[in-house]
């Protein structure tokens, strides 16, 4: 293996190496990407490589809700149209890209880098909890939703802060658990069943 | 290529580890299989069939196909997800602390056919979920997964002079494994005092059944007592904090 990988150049088998790392792309895509780069224009991969070096020089995280975000606040924040009364709390900034995706949410969010997992050392100081608070604190917020994942790491995060937002007279929300579209009823476990049950809607 | 060869066990998901963007490497806790390390594939995409029976803390039917290094997991049902112990928190955090301690005192890969621990555990969820007194459980637990691991403390005589304890103020000593009388206590650095009605419970915890533990509630200064007591000899076993107790000390 590493004989056949010496009849290629030290520099395309980094960049193979490299592009191997990334999510999703195995040994023989990373291949075809390298070779692709190799033929493509100075300019073309220029603006690859300036883009990737860009992420992380340029990006931080939203003063306001610990998005991603280029200036002091993220897109979403800085935006005039949106409800700043009403806030979602995600586990992950890309789960607000899924959010937005869908284009029906008009608050804002709160970004809480991770869930509580108790047994990996992740407690209420690993994630941005305390952010939250003092943004409930500080604001006038109307609801709180609850948009942690459904397994058991988000639930523990959700009635955590449940418990903890509750007491201060706001409006916490979950966000409806039922059944994944697409799939079949008789695949269900029993937690989703039961909440799809609970959560049901007239027509 | 062979056909891989599949089997089926019951199981209780006792952690999960990411692996890549979509797989987990789940580890199941089995009656006659012992630990076991899995992969799962693709259970976070929402069209996974496998994901909710998958869970932490889910107990369910697992079937299983030998890779050369860790097996796949190709099916799931659950047999009991434990549903009232999702809505609670203190509960679901319980359940988190007994999965926790399952994973630390086995081996992996051990085969050990240890059924007494596995429906130890599946009880206790079980009891958990039902509402019985966590503190009882939580300490029944505790002090029959020391013995079921093979480090029964010794309640009966002084692990030093080996002479029968008294009624009195005795003192927990982790490294003799045992209690010692007040007259042997000075030769040991680290250890702990154990009240009268602390001892007359850790026996009880012993050689009961769940069903006899779980009468007694356990509350207050004697819970606090034997928690604080088994936690230092955990930690003097396994040389580790467990994690898990920060969280629960949190809740409190
Ligand atoms: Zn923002
Ligand atoms: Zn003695």
């Amino acid at each position: 293996m590493n004989q056949k990988h010496k009849t290629i150049t030290d520099s395309v088998s980094r960049l193979i190496s490299e592009l191997s790392k990334l999510p999703g792309i195995g040994p023989k895509s990373a291949q075809r990407l390298a070779y692709y780069l190799l033929r493509a224009s100075e300019e073309e991969a220029g603006n690859l490589a300036e883009a990737i070096s860009a992420i992380k020089t340029n990006t931080r995280l939203c003063s306001v809700c610990y998005n991603i975000a280029d200036d002091q606040k993220c897109p979403v924040c800085s935006s005039t149209t949106r409800e700043p009364g009403i806030i979602c709390v995600v586990e992950q900034p890309q789960d607000i890209l899924a959010l937005e995706h869908v284009g029906i949410f008009e608050g804002v969010y709160h970004v809480l880098h991770g869930a509580i997992a108790p047994s990996d050392g992740i407690g209420i100081n690993n994630i941005r909890i305390k952010e939250l608070i003092k943004r409930i604190e500080n604001g006038k917020i109307s609801e709180v939703i609850i948009a942690t994942n459904p397994t058991t790491e988000g639930e523990t995060t959700a009635l955590y802060l449940y418990r903890l937002i509750s007491p201060m007279g706001i409006h916490v929300t979950r966000l409806a658990r039922g059944l994944p579209f697409g799939t079949e009823l008789e695949y269900a476990d029993d937690v989703t069943l039961c909440r799809a049950l609970e959560g049901r809607q007239d027509f | 290529m062979s056909c891989p060869r599949e089997y089926q066990t019951e199981a209780v998901i006792i952690r999960k580890m990411r692996l890549g963007e979509a797989d987990r490497i789940i580890t199941l806790y089995t009656p006659f299989y012992g630990k076991l390390q899995a992969v799962a594939k693709a259970v976070c995409k929402p069209k996974s069939k496998l994901s909710g029976h998958l869970e932490l803390l889910a107990y369910s039917q697992v079937t299983l196909a030998r890779g050369k290094k860790l097996d796949t997991i190709i099916g799931s049902q659950t047999i009991n997800s434990f549903l009232p112990l999702r809505k609670d928190l203190n509960i679901t955090s319980c359940g988190l602390y007994l999965a926790e301690l399952v994973n630390l005192f086995t081996a992996e890969a051990d085969n050990i056919d240890n059924h007494h621990l596995f429906y130890l555990l599946v009880n206790t969820l079980e009891r958990l979920s039902q509402g019985a007194n966590s503190h009882s459980c939580l300490r029944y637990f505790e002090i029959q997964l020391l013995e079921q691991a093979g480090y029964r403390p010794q309640l009966k005589v002084c692990s030093s002079c080996h002479t029968p304890l008294k009624p009195v103020i005795n003192t927990f000593c982790p490294a003799t494994g045992g209690i010692i009388c007040p007259r042997c206590s000075f030769k040991e650095t680290v250890s702990y005092s154990i009240s009268v009605n602390g001892l007359k419970v850790f026996r009880l915890f012993q050689d009961c059944d769940m069903s006899t533990a779980l009468r007694l509630k356990l509350t207050g200064e004697l819970n606090t007592e034997l928690e604080g007591l088994i936690r230092n000899y955990c930690y003097y076993i396994l040389e580790r904090e467990i994690k898990s107790c920060v969280w629960l000390d949190n809740l409190k």
